[in-house]
């Protein structure tokens, strides 16, 4: 079917001219302080770190590493809050707070899109849609929740369990923020939360945010640092619960960390997730959705469709149209608003990613690329698939967390189940099929936490997120999320 | 020593294999052109595509010569003030304007596109509707703008339908068809593709989403399963079949978001008039006044632009 | 002949329960278990590592067809144990009274136990419409979570409750369609293994409960290690054994539910929340759309 004088072009001919989102509107100062008690206050060790724009490799601005001495001062300032005014509030109150917080970031969007696609290199358009968006209706969610509890839980009175230390990642820095925050505040709970070390920015701008709705000073505390930072949150004896987002390889040493401590935990860790094509799928959009999957935010998802099975008898169609589709991704820079792949995070992600193409080559499979040009500066990696790979292959094994794409065949339902569940992880999971019965059957089986069918990586604040397996503990989103910020008392 | 080509084989495809579609995949895929941002010179060079492709059409019961001169004027000069533009692709008009539009075109390289099989309904027997095309294409015109019988479409006639346009482009001799589907009344984007394959195998040079006359008419989301039925018909034939997408696109925006959709659905190499229209009557203007913009950095008013 | 002598007892063989079979330990070990005036009441199995590691095994592969048995069935079940746990009462009785337990006292735990199963059996089609959700999306997409069994669940029964603790946790993590291996109570472990009896009379698939006998200071290592588990729950110890359990169960992110100082002839020894906490939530979409 796939020869050379029925290919499509998409290089020659009408192109689209830059389209930059202006930076004008924005402000980032040259430092930032820690937020620790309602207030932006130096290190204790007067140090700080650079950010970067991973796009340009300039620097942005300088942040405070956080020290034990800071997080001891910010979990005290979160105990205080908690032992006063956040507690003596009444619930309703609570919400109010949170809806003033969605309401500033809608009005304010603009700017953390912009913000958050230098700080982070993702496209402006997913900043703009999908972070920021979401980021505001995950606090406008939960603010309803906070009088509301009681309902949650038949026969339990739910109670809040104190400081809430919560440690996110650079792949989605505010929406993970909101994600973490939002539960716990709503559940009566004061927080202490570190952003990634190489995305801090936004989680300042939320800062800002959360002193201009007037928050009770130490409700928020915002410290910025690397994992020694994190670490010493985690491990802060006052601390009640954790929650964390990240790898799973940290996920573990977290878990082993709180051993023999009574706090409460959730851990939303890494994956692998099978996107599974039936025959009798739509394929123009199965195509959609395995590029969605997979180069949707550059790869740097949890729960990226990376490794992708489709059935043999469609399979060389589905590899020539996602060959072609991937002709029109534009990687580049990631303000102008026709970016479809942005920059890598760091330099450090993008050498782990290209050690794996380096390992996925060594090993035998097939690699393709999109075709497009990369910009001089910055990090970056083409839209990557390997064809030729099986379950053996560690490119199929281990999360990249980069465009890198494993398709595999299958020939029976039985064979694409099997593959799909053969792995430690259990994040997400994609199928696509026109048939009803077996979307329920694969939906049942596939042992993951999210399964999308006939869609893919999407997301939304009623809905819960979290993992079986080594993909982590725990859930976040939707009424399911309450549980990790409550105990319920008879 | 004339070689005579052979006839192209026409068989019934197996529609049993025609792709399935995902009403809500369609529609996110369409939303995310509309995201894609066309500025300066890449806008400029989109309007000057999307004039360059128009079917500037009047498809009236009160349509008169008069109007028809009038309307072709236009199509020759669409706006004199600003040198350098293309002219349109074809004019279309009902049967009976064709000898009338052939005319006022004269020497200038602008189409004459009628309509033809008892439009907009296609409720007449085939005897006639193959009467109608032929008489349209003796009196001149370039490009037959057929309907498919939607009833017997509706019905599960495919054959029916398949035969009856194999005959209409049969009847059309060296007149390009186009063939329109009038999505507004097939109900679901499976049934959209159903009748592109359809039409395809069947012998048309184009498909054609609506005839203006019925709502919805052209959508995104529509022409996008149009095209990519169009491209996966190129995959196994190696065959070019062109797009006009008509009704409800008055703005240059949406025009451009269609030449988005084109440009990463099918490539480059569609987009040119020959395989790529658009159907419409006021799309013309909104384009020279942004065209007006581009040049002149100011916002314009419809009152400097002729209508016809 | 003389019919004056005193018939010969038959004495039980305490034996572990895998599978749906009652091996003796591969390992050839016992240890005595004594009545408070001294005398031998059995030698009992003490369990190894590779009896856990086979009992494993048969959870994995029993866990297919137990998750997928539909919810009916699986009350139905429990309420089978319950009936043939009714029916040999006495026996019960009179083991935890030959281990030291007040003949009311035992009569209490019994009844409990018994009580305990019909109550989770009457669970098995209800926590799910209890936990599920129907979650209201923004896009054009129908969004549910439900509940699914969290997998193969290591349980270390507690010490002091032989009976109806063994009971109380067993039940909420079958009902919820796990299978687990179990580690009796060492000091008590007589009720555990006819325990076994009755779920292997009682329509209990093999291998959805397997029951060991053996010590916790040997084994909890490997219930809290394995990298098959995805849960383990324990009910004694200190912070010592709390802190090993959570230490190697984060080799593979296992679950990791300690139950200790519960009270389980209290009303909280019983709760659809127990049985939840070895239930995943999985979040499921599909597009809505012609």
């Amino acid at each position: 079917m796939s020869t050379e004088s029925t290919k499509l072009a998409f290089n020659d001919g009408w192109q689209y001219a830059p389209a930059p989102e202006s930076t004008d509107h924005i402000s980032i100062d040259e430092q930032y302080g820690l937020f620790i008690g309602g207030e932006f206050v130096a290190p204790e060790s007067g140090r700080y770190f650079e950010t970067v724009n991973p796009a340009t490799e300039q620097t942005l601005s300088s942040v405070s590493l956080a020290s034990a001495a800071d997080v001891d001062l910010a979990v005290k300032a979160a105990r205080k809050a908690y032992n006063g005014a956040w507690s003596k509030m009444a619930a309703a109150d609570r919400g109010k707070y949170l809806f003033r917080i969605a309401r500033i970031l809608q009005e304010r969007a603009r700017e953390f899109a912009t913000i958050e696609s230098l700080d982070g290199g993702k496209p402006i358009r997913e900043s703009r849609d999908i972070d920021i968006p979401l980021a505001a209706a995950h606090f406008f969610y939960y603010a309803g929740w906070a009088d509301k509890l009681e309902y949650a839980f038949p026969g339990r009175r739910p109670v809040p369990l104190g400081v809430a230390g919560q440690v996110i990642p650079w792949n989605f820095p505010l929406l993970m923020a909101a994600w973490k925050i939002a539960p716990a505040l709503a559940c009566g709970n004061t927080v202490v939360l570190k952003p990634a070390e190489t995305t801090p920015l936004t989680a300042m701008k939320l800062a800002e945010v959360i002193r201009d709705a007037e928050l009770p000073p130490g409700v928020v505390n915002i410290l910025t640092g690397a994992g020694e930072t994190g670490a010493e949150i985690v491990n802060h004896p006052d601390v009640n619960k954790v929650a964390f987002t990240g790898s799973t390889e940290v996920g573990k040493i977290i878990q082993r960390s709180l051993a023999g401590t009574d706090k409460k935990y959730t851990l939303e860790l890494g994956g692998k997730a099978a996107n599974i094509i039936f025959a009798d799928a739509a394929i123009d959009e199965a195509v959609e959705g395995i590029v969605n999957g997979i180069f949707f935010n550059q790869g740097h998802v949890c729960c990226a469709g990376s490794r992708l099975f489709v059935q043999e008898s469609v399979a060389e169609e589905v590899v020539r149209k996602l060959k072609d589709r991937m002709e029109t991704l534009i990687v580049g820079d990631p303000l102008d608003k026709n970016t479809d792949i942005g920059a890598i995070n760091s330099a450090s992600q993008l050498e782990t990613i290209q050690s794996y193409l380096k390992v996925g080559q060594d090993e035998g499979a097939e690699m393709y690329q999109g075709s497009g040009s990369l910009p001089e500066q910055g990090y970056w990696c083409r839209p990557t698939l390997f064809t030729g790979v099986s379950q053996s292959n560690r490119i199929v094994q281990e999360e990249i967390f980069g465009p890198v794409l494993a398709i595999q065949t299958f020939r029976t339902l039985e064979e694409g189940l099997t593959k799909a569940n053969n792995t430690p992880y259990g994040l997400s999971g994609g199928v696509w099929t026109d048939k009803g019965a077996k979307i329920f059957k694969m939906t049942q089986q596939i042992r993951a936490g999210v399964i999308w069918a006939n869609t893919f990586n999407k997301f939304d604040p009623t809905s819960p997120f979290g993992g079986y397996k080594e993909s982590g503990v725990g859930r976040e989103g939707g009424l399911h999320g309450l549980g990790a910020y409550l105990k319920l008392e008879t | 020593m004339s070689v005579v080509p052979l006839p192209q084989e026409v068989r019934m495809p197996d529609l049993s294999r025609v792709a399935l579609v995902d009403e809500v995949g369609v529609n996110e895929r369409a939303a995310r052109f509309q995201t894609r941002s066309i500025k300066n010179e890449s806008k400029v060079e989109a309007l000057h595509m999307i004039l360059s492709m128009i079917d500037l059409t009047t498809l009236e019961g009160q349509d008169t010569p008069g109007k028809v001169r009038q309307l072709c004027q236009k199509a020759i000069h669409l706006h004199d003030a600003m040198p350098g533009l293309p002219h349109v692709a074809a004019v279309c008009v009902y049967p009976t304007m064709v000898g009338e539009a052939k005319k006022a075109l004269g020497n200038h390289d602008i189409n004459v596109a009628s309509v033809a099989t008892a439009f907009p309904s296609g409720m007449a027997p085939l005897q006639i509707k193959l009467e109608e095309t032929r008489i349209a294409v003796d009196d001149g015109a370039d490009e037959i703008d057929m309907v498919i019988s939607r009833g017997a479409f509706l019905q599960g006639e495919y054959r029916y339908v398949f035969d009856e346009i194999a005959a209409v482009k049969e009847a059309c001799g060296k007149a390009h068809l186009k063939v329109i589907l009038e999505t507004g009344e097939l109900g679901t984007l499976d049934r959209v593709r159903r009748a592109s394959v359809l039409a395809m195998h069947a012998g048309a040079d184009f498909i054609k989403t609506s005839t203006g006359k019925i709502q919805p008419a052209a959508t995104l989301p529509v022409t996008l399963v149009m095209l990519q039925a169009i491209r996966d018909f190129y995959y196994e034939t190696g065959r070019m079949i062109g797009m006009k997408p008509a009704g409800g696109i008055s703005n240059a925006k949406l025009a451009i978001h269609y030449l988005v959709m084109l440009r990463e659905t099918l490539g480059n190499a569609w987009m040119t008039p020959e395989w790529y229209r658009f159907g419409a009557s006021s799309l013309a203007n909104d384009v020279l006044m942004q065209l007006q913009k581009q040049a002149s950095g100011v916002y314009q008013s419809a009152d400097y632009f002729s209508k016809d | 002949m003389a019919g004056s002598t005193a018939r010969v007892p038959v004495a039980k063989t305490y034996k572990i329960y895998i599978g749906g079979k009652f091996p003796r330990t591969e390992s050839g070990r016992y240890f005595k278990l004594n009545a408070s005036d001294g005398s031998v009441i059995a030698n009992v199995c003490q369990g190894s590592r590779k009896d856990f590691r086979n009992a494993v095994v048969a959870a994995r592969s029993a866990f297919g067809g137990w998750s997928a048995a539909s919810a009916y069935l699986r009350g139905q079940i429990l309420y089978r144990i319950a009936e043939l746990l009714e029916g040999r009462s006495d026996q019960f009785v009179s083991e935890l009274v030959l281990q030291g337990v007040s003949r009311r006292k035992a009569k209490k735990e019994v009844v409990a136990s018994i009580d305990r199963l019909i109550y989770y059996a009457g669970w098995s089609d209800k926590y799910q419409q209890i936990f599920s959700a129907v979650n209201p999306v923004s896009s054009a997409h129908f969004n549910f979570s439900v509940l699914e069994p969290t997998g193969v669940v290591s349980l270390l029964a507690p010490e002091d409750s032989s009976l109806l603790g063994l009971v109380s946790n067993i039940a909420p993590i079958i009902v919820g369609g796990n299978t687990c291996v179990v580690l009796a109570s060492a000091q008590l472990p007589l009720c555990a293994v006819s325990f076994a009896e009755v779920l292997h009379a009682s329509d209990v698939p093999g291998g959805v409960v397997n029951i060991l006998t053996g010590f916790a200071e040997e084994l909890t290592e490997q219930f809290a290690s394995h990298m098959d588990v995805n849960a383990i729950v324990y009910c004694d110890g200190d912070s010592e054994v709390a802190k090993n359990v959570q230490v190697r169960a984060a080799d593979n992110v296992k679950r990791v539910l300690a139950r200790c100082d519960q009270d389980w002839t209290a009303d909280a020894g019983q709760s659809p929340y127990l049985i939840s906490e070895t239930q995943e939530t999985k979040t499921t979409w599909h597009p809505i759309g012609g």
